[in-house]
């Protein structure tokens, strides 16, 4: 498997489409410490961690983690809708398994490559954001802060993994790769709509759902772009307590900020089910893909 | 002969969708031949030797390499066997080199073992001078050859080739063909599938004719041909300036002469034995001029169309 990581890892950097990819990166960097450089300013600016609002402050121009929400996926999509179905259509793929290595060594390679990709073009966006914006600001981050930074790096490869296992898994069913480029755009337009467009006819079929936010919530959050959003605000703005603060009772008062362990109990489900969804994509396209024919025609 | 049986399957049945693709096959190829698996287009070729690999798993019966059982242990079985599949594709942006070295590594294959190893395989296929061109600038028969050079480069026990000739140039078949019949010296049996008759006679010692996912006939080659044509029997042409009556039925009365036909100035003579001097002489006697007296030799067509319309 190792052999088909390293070459998997080769190839996606020499590719092109990697390249793309890494620009888009550097060029998202730049717009979020623009839109940082710009909103932290602004003398309105919550209390808390200053550091760590690099990240999330947007003024005119999306913020990172915004950006970050919209590229990931693209990113994943990019990286996996060929993953399967490009090396069965080039004929590489029965010869490879005609090779005395397990099957599964090549999806597991290939999954593994895109999450390396992966983490380190996340990383790139952080630490070039990071470091700009510690030239500029001059505060330091804390040891919480750079915790929080890690745990959103963690869930935002997690959120990256997801979309690659779904292109992944698209490219084991379909074989062409119109067909798995397209199905997995389709689902990330559709979860990146607001699930509130969807409240009136869910509310028709059951009425109960618009007298309670609890139940839209719960919509909502079969998303995975709506899990992600909610996972990033509550890690990355400490005085965020997560869609609970709607639904509080005590919202009057004024927050605080949370600390770490507090916004870590309030995200966790959110983590557990983005890595939940990620293992369920990779596992339907690795059993599928076992029980496949290799015949290509 | 006491040939050592290295391919064999049992009762082997594969469908796909309920259509019977190949259908209790049972197939024998000795060690160090080369095995030539015929059959029109759909008849389980591909299949069978995908079943083989253990890339597919039968529906019944058992694939065999070296005695271990294909589905139950592919790996050892790709470890003793090269394919070459139908179409082949390479990793377009690594050069040639490349593209073999990742199959050596894919092999366990050390790096300074590998690269002699590389070396060969390339020489001998001839693609040594584009060794580090990148493969989308190959044409069909290069990447072909470089199929085989990476069939080569495992050093197999014994190889499958899926259709290795399709598409490819007079001149591409004639070096592929004679690729392949330089295999067994190197110790390495060979089953590949074609439609190509000439060329599988050409390299062939024993073949199986598929049909509709059976296996119609199989066995050695000569022998088959003898039989396909004229049922263990010989057939002599004899071209005669103007055949008479009279000379048919002084053939006729040769010892061994068992049927003699007229067409045209042609005498088609079945006989049990090899009788062109009798015949010759008897015609010269006659006072007809003889142009000339051949004996019939068999060509895989024959063997394939007779077998083939038996299937049917």
């Amino acid at each position: 498997m190792l052999t088909i990581l390293r070459k998997e890892l080769a190839d996606y950097f020499t590719s092109i489409r990697c390249f793309v990819l890494f620009i888009l990166v550097i060029a998202a960097s730049f717009v979020a410490i623009y839109a940082a450089y710009n909103g932290i300013r602004e003398a309105s600016i919550d209390p808390g961690p200053v550091f760590i609002k690099l990240f999330t402050v947007e003024e005119d121009l999306p913020s990172l983690t915004i950006l970050i929400a919209l590229l990931v996926p693209i990113i994943g999509v990019a990286l996996g809708f060929d993953a399967i179905n490009g090396e069965r259509s080039s004929g590489t793929l029965n010869r490879i398994l005609s090779q005395p290595v397990y099957r599964d060594s090549v999806i597991n390679g290939k999954f593994l490559a895109g999450i390396i990709t992966m983490a380190i073009m996340i990383g790139a966006i952080i630490l070039i954001v990071g470091g700009y914006g510690l030239r500029m600001i001059g505060v330091p981050p804390g040891p919480e802060e750079m915790i929080r930074i890690f745990i959103y790096f963690i869930s935002a490869v997690v959120y990256g993994a997801f979309w690659m296992g779904l292109a992944i898994l698209f490219s084991v069913i379909f074989r062409n790769l119109a067909v798995s480029l397209l199905f997995p755009m389709a689902i990330w337009i559709l979860f990146g709509i607001p699930a509130s467009i969807f409240n009136p006819y869910i509310s028709f079929f059951v009425p109960a759902v618009s007298d309670s936010i609890g139940a839209q919530l719960m919509i909502a959050r079969i998303s995975p772009y709506f899990l992600f959003e909610e996972a990033t605000a509550v890690l990355l703005i400490p005085i965020w307590r997560g869609a609970a603060m709607w639904t509080s009772t005590t919202g009057s008062m004024l927050p605080n900020p949370l600390s770490l362990d507090q916004s870590l109990l309030i995200v966790w489900p959110q983590l557990t089910a983005l890595l939940a969804l990620t293992a369920v994509c990779f596992a339907i396209s690795y059993i599928v893909f076992m029980r496949q024919e290799i015949r290509s025609t | 002969m006491g040939k050592n049986i290295i391919v064999k399957t049992e009762g082997l049945t594969k469908q796909y969708d309920k259509t019977t693709v190949v259908d209790n096959l049972n197939l024998e190829v000795a060690e160090k031949e080369v095995f030539g698996l015929l059959g029109p287009n759909g008849a389980g070729k591909t299949t069978t030797i995908l079943m083989l690999l253990g890339l597919t798993e039968p529906a019944s019966g058992t694939a065999k390499i070296y005695g271990f059982d294909s589905t139950r242990e592919p790996l050892k079985v790709k470890r003793l066997a090269g394919y070459l599949p139908e179409k082949v594709g390479f990793y377009e942006t690594l050069t040639a080199r490349e593209n073999l070295r990742f199959i050596a590594k894919l092999n366990n294959i050390g790096y300074a073992e590998s690269e002699p190893l590389i070396e060969e395989a390339l020489k001998s296929v001839g693609l040594s001078d584009v060794a580090d061109k990148t493969v989308n600038k190959f044409s069909r028969g290069m990447k072909q050859r470089l199929g085989i050079a990476d069939v080569l480069v495992k050093k197999p026990k014994v190889a499958f080739l899926d259709e290795p000739t399709a598409g490819l140039d007079p001149e591409g078949i004639n070096q592929i063909i004679d690729l392949i019949g330089n295999l067994p010296k190197m110790g390495t049996t060979v089953v590949f599938s074609s439609h190509r008759l000439y060329e599988v006679q050409r390299v062939c010692h024993s073949i199986g004719i598929l049909s509709k996912g059976k296996m119609v006939v199989q066995g050695n080659l000569d022998e088959l041909g003898r039989d396909a044509l004229a049922e263990g029997r010989f057939r002599i042409e004899v071209e005669t300036a103007e055949p008479s009556p009279q000379l048919v039925k002084v053939i006729k009365k040769i010892k061994g002469v068992s049927k003699v036909e007229v067409k045209g100035n042609q005498l088609h003579i079945t006989t049990d034995a090899d009788l062109r001097a009798e015949i010759s002489k008897a015609v010269v006697e006659s006072g007809v001029a003889l142009i000339q007296v051949k004996i019939e030799e068999f060509s895989l067509d024959d063997i394939y169309m007779k077998y083939f319309h038996e299937a049917d």
